[in-house]
């Protein structure tokens, strides 16, 4: 039973931090973006790919992961980041569509839909993780989930998370004050891509093998739940709505009673939080924190010479 | 030469021709007006100048360089600035955050804007530095509008009439220029115009280039020292206040052709 709650702690982590890269995208930029778990997919698969094939250690496996996750994020960026919501939403959910199917046919590298196995652990103070060492996984995503929580906040507290406030509030007004909309866009985009590949790299090393099938449309909806469950555009509400949702699609083997309860039950429990959230408390649990940054501003460059 | 000019501007819309090959001439340091009826391209021209929008055919010259293919907010950091018909203000961000954003892009030295990147990560003793200068310049606005005081108001509580002094102080923190301001009297009551009329007058005294596109005649003709005036996207008439007035073509264009 420790074990299990572990393990379900673990995974809230690993979603934590491809949500809070979510949040940056949807709660703090203003961009519906449904493809987190395609970057996720893009994390993972070249994580296992460098680990097995190449032979590479964890920790350089993770940093390039993360960064072919951002270039993808690019790349998907600035063709579509010029359309506007609705639009914006179905062609990000196009692009995980796209990266599933890639990963499912690209046999000679992903060895489609058998999937990779055998990914060893990460390797630290000389001893190699497996996936049940689940005390030493806990502490080493947590801290992941902390680093994640602190790059955020240091984003979105500077001159950038400012700006951002500004496209999300109106960007015709945004580039008419002489911010180049696009860049930050991307640069959210992007950002927001970089901590899914993180994460995609974490859950491969965890779990030692990586599957085609994990990584669908309904992973994507999941990690969009938890930004809108907690509140968008308030990182420590994402970790909220995390926890919630994990546990709350656990809970049937929690209780031990999954052998009755279909799992299809998931998605149905997902499409209606989002329904209910959006009727009764559009703002999520906690709901959004406005910074005022006159104020930290003011602290900033107090200690400044005159 | 002119400090911003236009030549042959025409944008259509699908069959509609909002602005017909204009050519207009902004000369520094004076207050143009562009008046004309409802429909008449008057935001449309505002548009294509500001990169807001682009024109059919025709070119924007700024400074004597070739503006009209470039973006918004280059074209901002260029040095021009505008204000919205419809008031576009950041609404759920502070007084003091919107006039902070207006100065977003400017350090005061060249040097602090540069490897921000670097600075944001290492010592930022340069980031401090350029966000003091934004927050000194904010204050600086704030005061200039008398806005201080609500500072950390969030725009969409100010009452209208402050709602527009807020747009234009945002505009001016960028340091513009030339400023454009859509209708800046709209909603507005008669001492709220007067205490306006003055604003405009001490921003062309600060050495910027205005023009206001406004129905209200009296700030019109009181304030402009050149207007231009557009109907069904052409330009119609040009000159002093007293010209402008008497031209035949505009009044028929404001009352109507009446050919008796
Ligand atoms: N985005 C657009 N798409 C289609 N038609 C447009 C668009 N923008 C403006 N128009 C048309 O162009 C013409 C000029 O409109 P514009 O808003 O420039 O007029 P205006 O002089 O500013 O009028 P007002 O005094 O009412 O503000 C109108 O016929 C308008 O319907
Ligand atoms: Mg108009």
């Amino acid at each position: 039973m420790l074990n299990f709650i572990l393990l379900i702690f673990i995974y809230i982590g690993i979603y934590a931090i491809a949500a809070m890269g979510l949040n940056l995208i949807v709660g703090y930029t203003g961009l519906l973006s449904l493809c987190q778990a395609g970057f996720l997919a893009i994390g993972a698969y070249t994580t296992a790919v460098l680990m097995t094939t190449f032979h590479m250690g964890f920790w350089e496996s993770m940093i390039i992961s993360g960064f072919i996750a951002s270039l993808f994020g690019i790349l998907i960026g600035i063709p579509t980041l010029r359309l506007k919501g609705d639009y914006l939403a179905i062609a990000t959910l196009g692009f995980g569509e796209i990266v599933r199917n890639v990963i499912l046919n690209w046999d000679s590298v992903t060895k489609g839909p058998m999937g990779i196995n055998g990914i060893p652990g990460p390797s630290i103070f000389g001893t190699t993780l497996s996936s049940m060492d689940k005390p030493a996984w806990i502490v080493i995503i947590w801290i992941f989930v902390a680093a994640t929580y602190y790059f955020i906040r240091r984003i979105i507290r500077s001159r950038v998370g400012r700006a951002l406030e500004a496209i999300r509030e109106d960007e015709i007004a945004a580039s008419s004050m002489g911010i180049n909309t696009a860049k930050y866009k991307i640069g959210a985009f992007t950002t927001g891509a970089f901590l899914a590949g993180i994460a995609g790299s974490l859950f491969a090393a965890f779990n030692q093998s990586v599957a085609p099938l994990t990584f669908d449309f309904m992973m994507s909806i999941m990690i969009l739940c938890m930004a809108v469950l907690g509140g968008l555009g308030n990182s420590f509400a994402t970790i909220v709505g995390a926890v919630i949702i994990v546990l709350a699609s656990e809970l049937p083997r929690l209780m031990g009673i999954s052998h009755i309860i279909p799992p299809q039950l998931n998605q149905i429990l997902f499409g209606l939080i989002l329904v209910l959230m959006m009727i009764y408390r559009p703002q999520g649990i906690i709901g959004r924190i406005k910074l005022n940054y006159a104020k930290i501003v003011k602290e900033e460059i107090s200690d400044l010479e005159k | 030469m002119p400090l911003l000019y236009t030549q042959n501007l025409r944008r259509e819309f699908g069959g509609v021709i909002a602005v017909a090959d204009v050519d207009i001439e902004i000369f520094k340091d004076s207050i143009t007006g562009l008046i004309g009826p409802n429909g008449a391209g008057k935001t449309t021209l505002f548009n294509t100048i500001t990169g807001l929008d682009f024109p059919t055919s025709g070119h924007v010259f700024f400074k004597g360089e070739d503006i009209t293919e470039l973006p918004a907010y280059k074209i901002t950091r260029s040095g021009i600035a505008r204000t919205f018909q419809n008031i576009r203000l950041f609404k759920d961000m502070t007084v003091f955050e919107n006039v902070m954003i207006g100065r977003h892009f400017r350090g005061n030295n060249p040097k602090i804007v540069k490897n921000k990147f670097l600075n944001f990560i290492l010592g930022r003793i340069y980031v401090k530095k350029e966000e003091k200068d934004i927050y000194e310049n904010s204050i600086k606005w704030l005061n200039f509008f008398n806005l201080l005081d609500m500072r950390d108001e969030y725009a969409k509580n100010l009452p209208y009439g402050k709602q527009r002094e807020l747009e234009i102080a945002r505009a001016l923190a960028t340091e513009p220029e030339i400023l454009f301001l859509d209708e800046p009297a709209a909603g507005m009551n008669p001492q709220e115009t007067d205490s306006l009329m003055k604003t405009i007058k001490r921003i062309r005294d600060l050495g910027i280039t205005v023009v206001l596109i406004e129905h209200d005649m009296k700030l019109v003709m009181n304030i402009c020292d050149k207007i231009i005036v557009l109907n069904y996207g052409k330009k119609i008439a040009e000159g002093t206040p007293s010209q402008v007035q008497n031209n035949k073509d505009v009044i028929e264009a404001y009352l109507g052709k009446t050919d008796d």
